[in-house]
């Protein structure tokens, strides 16, 4: 489904950081992957290559056979079928809750109102926020903002959703409720992409973990494998630390 | 601490007004409530001193305080008089409902006036000369010089205004966009106007601009422009270039993940402007933006030099026929405090709407 071919991406300011190097890696239809790694490591940077919110130096990100740095490819086509769920939530603080979920809906996928309303109702529900449907994202918690964003990406029928540390910048308690969703959303056959240190998720669901350090894939494989046996020091090293 | 010193302090009301006010930081200089009300009267024995010593000024150089004489310049009653265009004859004087239709016949032809009862003293057939009166009488209520500049400035104010935030939209989103060749417009635009003096800018757009455009428009048989639209063309052109500024700063200063939420779902550029972007940076520049109109409404008092007759132009010539300069230009300078305090209380009314959410 997504395609990574050997990409390159340097950061220039504040200084010169090797994000990316040589990154290559495949992503099937179905797929739950989790990305791993210290701080730094360039596992944010690799998931905001996939739609092409960072362009990469060198290198190419097919996406279902469509080449996303190619100048040519309308790369909005492209990401509206992909979702996106940041770590800082980015509700739209000027919309309700349902106006969040409604909204590129109606730009994007031009649904009709009856359509598109029927669709938050039922994606709200989904991720058992309904009752809030006409708040401000302001006066919610962390954990029901960030189901409202993911609520607000999957209402645009992705076929695979990226998850850049959702549950990072959530309270102890309210991290359960999100990966709780996340883990049904899994479970429903999902193709998923999250970066996140929630070991427990990566066990339960993911298909496949990657481990990265210094803008390198130092290890991949399945959580099992992964957790008991890493082959790598680098590896060994990061999982003693934090678990 | 702070609730048992409202309660049990005698100026209860005082220290909550003290409250209030403070909300840039919860740090407060405690301070007894006597030194409070002596401080507020303080403010009132300044505001006394100042209009007194005025007052005491202009009476020590003889001038006549003639406030009465001002109403005038709103509202008048005016006469109506009507004179003979030539030699000739009253033909009849014939009864017209409760008016009379005086028919007079002279040189320069036949007319027929309407004229109320008793304001003419004629009978059929009295001859009349050039410039006689035929009738004189009271008309409706006029408005006067000062009401007709009041409305013309709040009429070049509310258009320019709207112009003006135009302009700076379309300028603001120009000049944060990557475009060189609008972002180097926006630039261009917002530097050349904000290094000219507006009066010189008004002078170009009327000596030059109007010149030029007034010949080309007559030349294709459209009537040409007034003097008033190429005033609201500088003025709007003058605001928008600050509010382009405004609405940058205003743009930049939101959250660039909120871009990235909206380019994520597939939004292009422009529907991640107009519907993520602009909403949440307007309410955000809207206190800049109401400093900037009010701007405007004092800056229209220049285009009293392209003999555009606002408040200003209207006040000195209220002034050359009255000699009422006192009264006249403080009367000015009150009715543009009006309406650019009635402007500020609008947008602090905005403001507390928009901040609920």
């Amino acid at each position: 489904m997504i395609d990574v071919i050997s990409i390159y991406k340097t950061f220039y300011v504040p200084h010169e950081v090797k994000a990316l190097v040589d990154v290559s890696n495949k992503i099937e239809a179905g797929e739950v992957v989790v990305v791993i790694g210290p701080s730094g490591s360039g596992k944010s940077t690799f998931l905001r290559c996939l739609n092409r919110l960072e362009t990469a130096e060198s290198g190419k990100i097919l996406v279902d056979g469509v080449d996303i740095f190619d100048p040519k490819t309308n790369i909005n086509t492209v990401r509206a079928e992909m979702g996106m769920v940041f770590q800082s939530f980015n509700l739209y603080p000027h919309l309700t809750v349902q106006g969040n979920v409604n909204l590129a809906q109606k730009l994007v996928r031009k649904r009709p109102k009856k359509e598109r309303e029927e669709k938050t109702r039922m994606l709200l529900e989904k991720v058992g926020i309904s009752a809030k449907a006409k708040a401000w994202p302001s006066n919610l918690s962390g954990g029901q903002q960030q189901r409202v964003a993911i609520a607000r990406a999957l209402a645009m029928d992705p076929k695979i959703m990226l998850f850049d540390e959702p549950t990072s910048a959530l309270d102890p308690e309210m991290i359960g409720e999100v990966l709780e969703v996340m883990k049904t959303l899994a479970k429903e056959g999902m193709t998923m992409v999250c970066v996140t240190h929630e070991m427990g998720f990566a066990r339960e669901v993911a298909d496949r973990v990657i481990f990265m350090d210094e803008g390198m894939i130092v290890e991949e494989g399945t959580p099992e494998k992964f957790y008991k046996n890493p082959s790598h020091d680098r590896t060994k090293l990061f999982l003693k630390q934090i678990l | 601490m702070n609730q048992g010193r409202q309660k049990t302090s005698s100026a209860g009301l005082f220290s909550k007004a003290i409250n209030m006010e403070q909300n840039v930081s919860n740090i407060k200089r405690l301070s007894s409530p006597i030194a409070y009300i002596l401080s507020v009267c303080g403010f009132f024995v300044l505001l006394f001193m100042v209009i007194g010593s005025v007052y005491y000024a202009t009476v020590a150089v003889d001038y006549q305080w003639r406030w009465f004489k001002v109403p005038k310049y709103f509202m008048y009653k005016s006469t109506i008089t009507l004179y003979a265009e030539g030699f000739g004859e009253i033909d009849t004087i014939a009864a017209n409902k409760d008016k009379y239709d005086i028919t007079v016949t002279t040189d320069a032809g036949e007319r027929t006036y309407t004229v109320p009862e008793g304001t003419f003293d004629w009978t059929e057939g009295d001859m009349v000369s050039p410039g006689d009166i035929i009738a004189s009488y009271e008309g409706g209520w006029q408005p006067g010089i000062l009401a007709k500049g009041l409305w013309v400035t709040l009429k070049i104010s509310f258009i320019a205004t709207i112009f003006g935030i135009l302009l700076g939209i379309i300028g603001g989103v120009a000049r944060v966009s990557n475009t060189p060749v609008l972002k180097w417009s926006a630039m261009a635009y917002v530097e050349v106007i904000r290094g000219s003096p507006l009066l010189v800018q008004i002078m170009i757009f009327y000596f030059v601009l109007g010149t030029t455009m007034n010949k080309i428009l007559m030349m294709n048989g459209i009537p040409k422009l007034d003097a008033e639209w190429y005033g609201i063309m500088a003025l709007s052109v003058f605001t928008g270039a600050y509010v382009v500024e405004i609405v940058r700063a205003g743009i930049e200063a939101i959250h660039p993940g909120q871009v990235e939420a909206a380019r994520s779902s597939g939004m292009t550029y422009f529907q991640c402007m107009f519907h993520i972007i602009l909403p949440q940076a307007l309410k955000t520049i809207l206190p800049p933006l109401a400093g900037q109109f009010i701007n405007l409404i004092k800056d229209s008092s220049l285009l009293g030099m392209i003999s555009i007759r606002e408040l200003t132009k209207a006040t000195r010539e209220g002034i050359t026929t009255s000699l009422q300069t006192f009264e006249l230009w403080i009367l000015c300078a009150i009715l543009y405090l009006l309406m650019t305090f009635t402007l500020s209380m609008c947008v602090q009314y905005l403001e507390r709407r928009t901040a609920t959410k």
